[in-house]
């Protein structure tokens, strides 16, 4: 089948790419645009580890077709940090220890940071529910819990 | 004990040891938080193929013909792979460690013993052409007759599974049809005891649902090599196991990994290793072999289901004074690693308590399941739930507090454990009186005075005359149901050795292949858990090596 042109902006650059009809965002962003951050893991959209921000909604790549992202916006995990400078989220993941194997963390910090732009001072039942598409198989997600919570504070605290 | 030589680089160290108690951060967080850690998949590259396999549809079948014209035509495929484009289609794991015979294919090619078993390889541009050319495989089977339940498998005209151990059982030393442990005699205690108790226990297969799922990309390197991004928990490992496979020399494998989204046991098979290999070495070209979810969770090992059946004899103040238990440990179509889950029960048996009779047989069978593999803490983790199952069961029994009961029965520093090992370090009577007063949990004075470290060993530590037959063994296992047919004329019995004072470990004998049907006498009383090898046949040729075993840095051989 004919492969479509694809235009969208990822992590603040735009992108240009050809794409079969039928091919996941998931797919596109990995091994046609190279950025391996989000992961496959069941390509069924039972995991969330295949997690992305679409113009600002978590959205899981595996089940996003990449020629409805004309024109869009697309962020990943790639480019949560500003140079070398962390997100808060990625601070408090590191400081609250909320990732072993880490193969979750990307999909987990986007659904997170999709929370807390629309919502910065979540209760701990909002975190829970906002994570509650993403698998993690190995922290057991109160270190997780902690961490979205405590970067939720800290970026109180620097607005204030 | 370990001698710490800290004349060696003593410049470069800093002896000031104070790492325990305060938070370290890891080496591999900042990659994961920045999505910078690179795991198997996260590699490009140019002109990238793609791997999938036809699994069989059946827990059983002879498989009558495999016809791959259609697929082989089909848009985008650039390679089949059949068993015999596999250099070595027949593995064990432990092989190279010499335990166990080689007893698996990497594509089934007379026959399917398990639901998902791989017969065909394909190879395409991309998944999708490989999946649809996967659809256009024609194999026609006969179906056979299949068998799920360990203990039915053990009975004499079961179904035979796997033609390598045709009693469905893992032979141990290819002799024995189980693992044995006796200590004092059981008997003789169950008829003084006040109370005798006998329960099953049962534990499902458990996946391990890592949510990275098993894969490799294997490709040419320009140096006659290949690059090999893998999964495998043990990269080692499963490189030694890919050479022996693929009858390379391992310093043609360049492996890549470590990094692992996940394992918890699943990722120590190699299932994807040896296949996306071959099929860079057969096209030249970089292959990815990943497994789907649904493979994964399907057909990819689990932890093995295990049947506990334990009987003990308590006294009324609560002693218990014999204990006996029999494992079946469902290993599925092929051994993988179950044989030596099994070893690692025996040694666990009874359980962290002086118990002064114990005795204990454990089954490695085969069924018509997908094969089991390790999984955090196998072989402890079923029977030591069933024990402290039973353990609650019979404090009720007495009458007694269970975590008083624990106590009681704990083992202390200095006493002889059933499979003869000194026990040192013992702290489970501590550990009960910390869980006790964090849950606030009333234990009695004696209860709370009790120390590890004081009360064990002096008769303790006596290993008691263990009960044999008027020809010195320990007897035909009535655990199984009926003794396997025995060949007249076969290998004799090895000669009974007195048993040491001291109990050494003696290793196995090097891996013979069996020229005729092995015969399975009972075991000499003087091995527990491992048995004692024959001797060894004089001007025996040396077993062949492979290359695998020959160039591996990891598994020595242990002798
Ligand atoms: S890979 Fe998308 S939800 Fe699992
Ligand atoms: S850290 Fe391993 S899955 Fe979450």
């Amino acid at each position: 089948m004919a492969r479509m042109p694809v235009q969208f902006r990822l992590n603040g650059s735009d992108r240009a790419v050809f794409v079969e009809p039928a091919e996941t965002l998931l797919g596109t962003i990995r091994r046609g645009l190279g950025d391996f951050a989000p992961k496959f893991g069941c390509g069924q959209g039972t995991c969330g580890v295949c997690t992305v921000l679409v113009d600002g909604e978590p959205r899981l790549g595996c089940l996003t077709l990449s020629v409805t992202c004309e024109g869009r916006s697309i962020e990943t995990a790639s480019g949560l940090a500003d140079g070398p400078t962390l997100h808060p989220l990625q601070a408090a993941f590191m400081e609250h220890f909320a990732a072993q194997c880490g193969f979750c963390t990307p999909g987990m910090l986007m659904a997170a940071k999709a929370l807390l732009d629309r919502n910065p001072n979540p209760t701990r039942v909002e975190v829970v529910e906002a994570i509650a598409g993403n698998v993690c198989r190995c922290t057991g997600y109160e270190p997780i819990i902690n961490a979205i919570l405590a970067a939720a504070q800290q970026r109180g605290v620097r607005r204030a | 004990m370990l001698e710490f030589r800290k004349d060696l680089f003593a410049d470069e160290r800093d002896d000031n040891l104070n790492v325990i108690g305060k938070g370290e951060q890891r080496q591999d967080m900042l990659g994961h938080v920045t999505g910078r850690t690179r795991f198997f998949d996260d590699h490009g590259f140019d002109g990238l193929l793609h791997l999938k396999v036809v699994r069989s549809p059946h827990h059983h079948a002879r498989i009558r013909s495999i016809d791959v014209t259609a697929a082989e035509r089909a848009p985008g495929v650039k390679r089949v792979i059949r068993g015999q484009d596999v250099p070595l289609n027949k593995n064990t794991l432990l092989s190279l460690i010499d335990f166990g015979k080689d007893d698996e294919p990497t594509l089934a090619v007379d026959k399917v013993r398990y639901k998902g078993e791989p017969i065909v390889a394909i190879i395409a541009d991309s998944e999708a052409e490989a999946l649809a050319a996967v659809k256009l495989v024609r194999v026609s089977y006969d179906p056979l007759p299949t068998v799920f339940d360990v203990q039915e498998a053990l009975k004499p005209g079961a179904v035979v599974v796997n033609e390598t151990y045709p009693g469905n059982y893992f032979e141990y030393h290819d002799k024995y049809d189980h693992q044995k442990l006796r200590f004092g005699d059981v008997e003789a205690a169950f008829r003084t005891a006040d109370h005798v108790l006998e329960e099953r226990y049962q534990m499902s297969p458990i996946e391990h649902a890592s949510t990275e799922t098993n894969g490799t990309i294997a490709a040419p390197e320009t140096n006659n090599r290949y690059v090999v991004h893998s999964c495998a928990q043990g990269l080692f490992f499963s490189l030694g196991t890919t050479a022996k496979i693929l009858a390379l020399e391992s310093n043609r494998l360049h492996f890549i990994g470590g990094t692992v989204g996940g394992g918890f046991g699943g990722k120590v098979d190699s299932l994807t290793e040896p296949l996306a290999v071959l099929g860079a070495i057969l096209t030249g070209r970089p292959v990815r072999y990943v497994l789907g979810r649904e493979e994964e969770m399907q057909f990819a090992s689990p932890r093995g289901a295990e049947r506990h059946v334990i009987k003990d004899g308590v006294m009324r103040d609560g002693r218990i004074v014999a204990r006996q238990i029999t494992s079946y440990f469902d290993a599925g179509a092929y051994t993988r690693l179950t044989s030596y889950g099994v070893v690692k029960c025996v040694a666990h048996m009874p359980g962290p308590y002086t118990i002064p009779n114990v005795r204990g047989d454990a089954y490695c069978v085969f069924t018509n399941r997908v094969p089991a593999t390790a999984m955090r803490g196998f072989g402890v983790t079923g029977v030591d739930f069933s024990i402290e199952v039973q353990m609650d069961k019979l404090a009720h029994l007495v009458g007694i507090d269970p975590m008083e009961f624990r106590i009681l029965n704990a083992y202390r520093d200095g006493d002889m454990k059933a499979h003869r090992r000194v026990a040192h370090n013992t702290a489970l009577i501590e550990c009960v009186q910390v869980v006790a007063e964090k849950v606030n949990w009333p234990l009695s004075e004696t209860a709370r005075r009790a120390s590890s470290l004081s009360g064990g060993g002096g008769p303790r530590a006596a290993i008691p005359p263990t009960v044999t037959d008027e020809s010195g063994r320990i007897g035909r296992p009535e655990t199984r149901q009926a003794p396997p047919q025995l060949t007249p004329g076969a290998a004799p019995l090895p000669a009974h050795q007195p048993r040491p004072a001291v109990p050494v470990y003696q290793p196995p004998p090097a891996h013979q292949p069996a020229a005729a049907l092995p015969n399975y006498p009972s075991q000499p009383a003087d091995a527990a858990p491992l048995p004692a090898p024959a001797p060894p046949v004089p001007n025996a040729p040396a077993p062949p090596q492979h290359g695998a075993a020959r160039f591996s840095s990891v598994f020595t051989r242990r002798r």
